[in-house]
């Protein structure tokens, strides 16, 4: 669902403007290596146990098995070749000689993730940067394993509301450790749209919708339908909505009509971040859900948008680096989840990739800037550390027959959101 | 960045059969006069390592295709179930939205491959017939340069062209006409593909028209014919065979895309929702099974081109 890769086409035919190629000046004072995050004399490695109970977990990461296998979002694993101050792979495999290959297989969408995790039967890949939407895929088929994160060392910095949140956590057994997140705000075009929105009805209330027809922009993900549901959340309360991920019939229901009717206003959904981008520079798009990095990139290039969370909340994305369950480096696994939530790599990444860190220790770096792709006071623009804001976002979770609450067995899974979303899509 | 991708069953191609290479001096020379003397076991060793692959790798795959598509997927596990049922075709008959994806997509590759022969025809006949040879290997690179140039370069160059306040409305604005607005919409889409696909008409069209002999078209206007008459009578019927195989590459390149439907429209084509259905979703039986409709189609297609006689063209 997100593609991310094709932002080197994009940016190579110059429609991405400005914020990537600004001529911000390296930083000149190389930062100092985090220390190797490979617990010391520690003894005989033992294979985390796939989805056992905890006290199969490994008490210790055992030494590497010389090789990663990893599926990621473009741009988070990235060796310097790109730009060259953004490079986390080569220090890994310098303060982990253990780990000395380190392969990366970019996935576009979540989608593809899944796949590549279940190809050959699993264990092609040690691990993957699963977003909310598939981890709860990933755990519940089983592809994924427990994580004991009393092994990485800095779990205990990430922010506490994203230590054990539903996407990565189940009954209190850890799947993973989690990375970055975002939230899908509204944007707008400023010279287009008057007067500034508020709320998502200027994308789903067809009278709202009505001055900017054929150019308002939805997401192209059956995740989406969440939001329709979070707005008929606050507009339909004789619905009931309480968790827009959590959907049963008559809910799902009103929410897909709610998408159909909003179909002949939208000009273009997106679903590569770049395609939005080149929409809102065009104008073809002026209205419509986003993700903070594509605000940014705008207004860098100076078009002239906004963006903020209406009053409705909104929904967002949380990545989490998962641990396969027939991985076959284990060990080097571990090391790469405790590597990611460094602060000086989690500041690499929110700075290279546009995401709030989970780890706000990486907020002293980042505000200072620290590459070409920095910005001043970074985790103020992101809300790193604010709470209000990470409380008006509900994070993707896979849709589930379970609605995890006393309703039971009666919630519309995924494969139904796919099906009836394609439906909207085709106008029928 | 190295993408290690399972190689599935072929990395297993079958070895078997190779010239027994340990045998030395007199046993070799053995075996080649045994081999010399019998053409037939030349001819399976030859074929047996492609059709092996073409076995294992393409009709192997298409079989698993069609047994996933009559097994169940069970949404509350989100896992396939291999119970037999014939539920996924009657979900692709029934859910409008399917039809409707998979009329469209179809439309799509006729009407691609209608515009790229009315394109095509006028330059491939002037390279065949009338360009010098020297115009006629210049025409001919400029066929070939846009395939140098990566697909997504292509597409996203064309978005550029058609977006809004871009080359193509710049360019009606000069001549006092509004904007198109042909980004995001369907003829847009129509337009790249045509654009896409365009050399791989003008290709066998070119080779069909050459091998036209000019003389039957001078007997033809020498007996009066107009060149309406000539076109009717002579050449489309000696051409017909080189149109359908170019209608091959131009109708299955665009019924198996996925991508430009994507990217200049909010198009979705069965590709798009074959993708969407297997990955996060695991419906794979689903998946399967509209996966099956553009390979019905390409088989009927392939039956009737080879009536016309694509394949002695290719």
């Amino acid at each position: 669902m997100r593609s991310r890769s094709l932002l080197a086409v994009g940016a190579s035919l110059g429609l991405v403007l400005g914020a990537c190629s600004s001529g911000a000046t390296p930083s000149p004072s190389a930062p100092s290596a985090p220390a190797s995050v490979a617990p010391s004399g520690s003894t005989a490695a033992s294979a985390p146990a796939s989805g056992g109970p905890s006290s199969n977990l490994p008490t210790a990461i055992g030494a590497g098995e010389g090789e990663l296998d990893i599926i990621v979002w473009a741009g988070y694993a990235e060796d310097g070749s790109n730009v060259k101050e953004y490079d986390w792979v080569n220090p890994f495999i310098a303060a982990n000689p253990d780990c000395g290959k380190v392969n990366v297989k970019p996935a576009d969408t979540s989608d593809a993730m899944v796949s590549l995790m279940q190809g050959g039967g699993g264990g092609l890949y040690d691990g993957v940067s699963a977003s909310g939407d598939a981890s709860n895929t990933l755990i519940n088929r089983g592809d994924v394993a427990e994580v004991n994160v009393d092994l990485i060392p800095d779990f205990k910095d990430i922010s506490p509301f994203l230590q054990s949140p539903a996407h990565n956590t189940v009954n209190g057994k850890h799947f993973g450790v989690s990375h970055g997140w975002g939230g899908n705000t509204l944007m707008w075009r400023t010279d287009k749209v008057t007067p500034a929105p508020t709320s998502w009805d200027v994308t789903f209330d067809p009278a709202k919708m009505e001055p900017y027809k054929g150019k308002v922009t939805a997401y192209d993900g059956s995740i989406y339908v969440a939001d329709a549901a979070l707005y008929l959340k606050t507009h339909k309360p004789e619905l009931g909505i309480t968790d827009p991920y959590e959907l049963t019939q008559d809910q799902f229901n009103a929410s897909i009509d709610l998408l159909k009717a909003q179909h002949p206003y939208v000009g273009k959904y997106w679903s590569a971040y770049t395609d939005e981008i080149d929409n809102f520079t065009s104008g073809a798009t002026v209205v419509g859900t986003t993700w903070p990095y594509q605000t940014n990139t705008l207004k860098a290039a100076k078009v002239p948008v906004s963006a903020i969370v209406p009053t409705e909340g909104m929904t967002g994305w949380a990545d989490t680096w998962m641990l396969a369950s027939k991985a076959k480096h284990p060990n080097c696994m571990y090391k790469w989840m405790a590597w990611m939530v460094t602060p000086h790599v989690q500041t690499e990444v929110a700075e290279y990739f546009g995401e709030a860190p989970a780890n706000p220790k990486a907020c002293t770096e980042l505000d200072k800037t620290y590459g070409s792709y920095g910005v001043k006071n970074f985790c103020t623009l992101y809300s790193v550390n604010d709470k209000s804001f990470y409380d008006s976002i509900s994070f993707w979770k896979t849709p589930q027959v379970d609605c995890g609450d006393s309703r039971g067995q009666t919630c519309v899974a995924y494969d139904q959101w796919v099906t009836a979303f394609q439906a909207v899509k085709a106008g029928s | 960045m190295t993408a290690t991708t399972p190689d599935g069953p072929g990395s297993a191609a079958p070895a078997s059969g190779p010239l027994p290479g340990a045998v030395r001096g007199g046993g070799r020379r053995h075996v080649l006069a045994e081999l010399y003397r019998h053409p037939r076991a030349q001819i399976l060793l030859l074929l047996t390592p492609p059709l092996g692959w073409f076995g294992i790798v393409y009709m192997g795959s298409l079989a698993l295709l069609l047994v996933t598509a009559f097994w169940t997927f069970d949404s509350a596990t989100g896992r396939v179930v291999q119970h037999w049922t014939l539920d996924n075709f009657a979900q692709l008959i029934n859910q409008p939205a399917f039809r409707t994806i998979a009329l469209r997509t179809l439309l799509f590759a006729t009407a691609v491959t209608v515009a790229d022969m009315l394109i095509a025809f006028p330059i491939a006949f002037y390279m065949a017939q009338v360009a010098s040879p020297r115009t006629r290997s210049v025409l001919f690179m400029l066929c070939l340069l846009p395939l140098w140039a990566s697909y997504l370069v292509r597409v996203y160059a064309w978005r550029v062209i058609l977006s809004p306040n871009g080359p193509l409305d710049w360019a009606l604005g000069l001549v006092g006409l509004g904007p198109a607005g042909l980004y995001p919409s369907e003829l847009g889409a129509g337009i790249v593909f045509t654009y896409l696909w365009l050399p791989y008409m003008i290709l066998p069209l070119y080779a069909g028209l050459e091998r036209v002999p000019r003389s039957l078209l001078e007997a033809s206007a020498d007996l009066g014919a107009r060149s309406s008459t000539t076109f009717r009578r002579v050449i489309l019927p000696l051409v017909l065979p080189a149109l359908a195989a170019g209608s091959i590459f131009t109708f299955s390149l665009t019924l198996g895309d996925y991508i430009t439907p994507g990217l200049v429209s909010n198009n979705q084509f069965i590709g798009n929702v074959v993708f969407e259905q297997q990955g996060v979703s695991g419906n794979l039986p689903l998946a399967a099974a509209f996966a099956l409709v553009p390979v019905g189609i390409m088989a009927i297609y392939l039956f009737v081109a080879r009536r016309l006689g694509a394949f002695e063209a290719l």
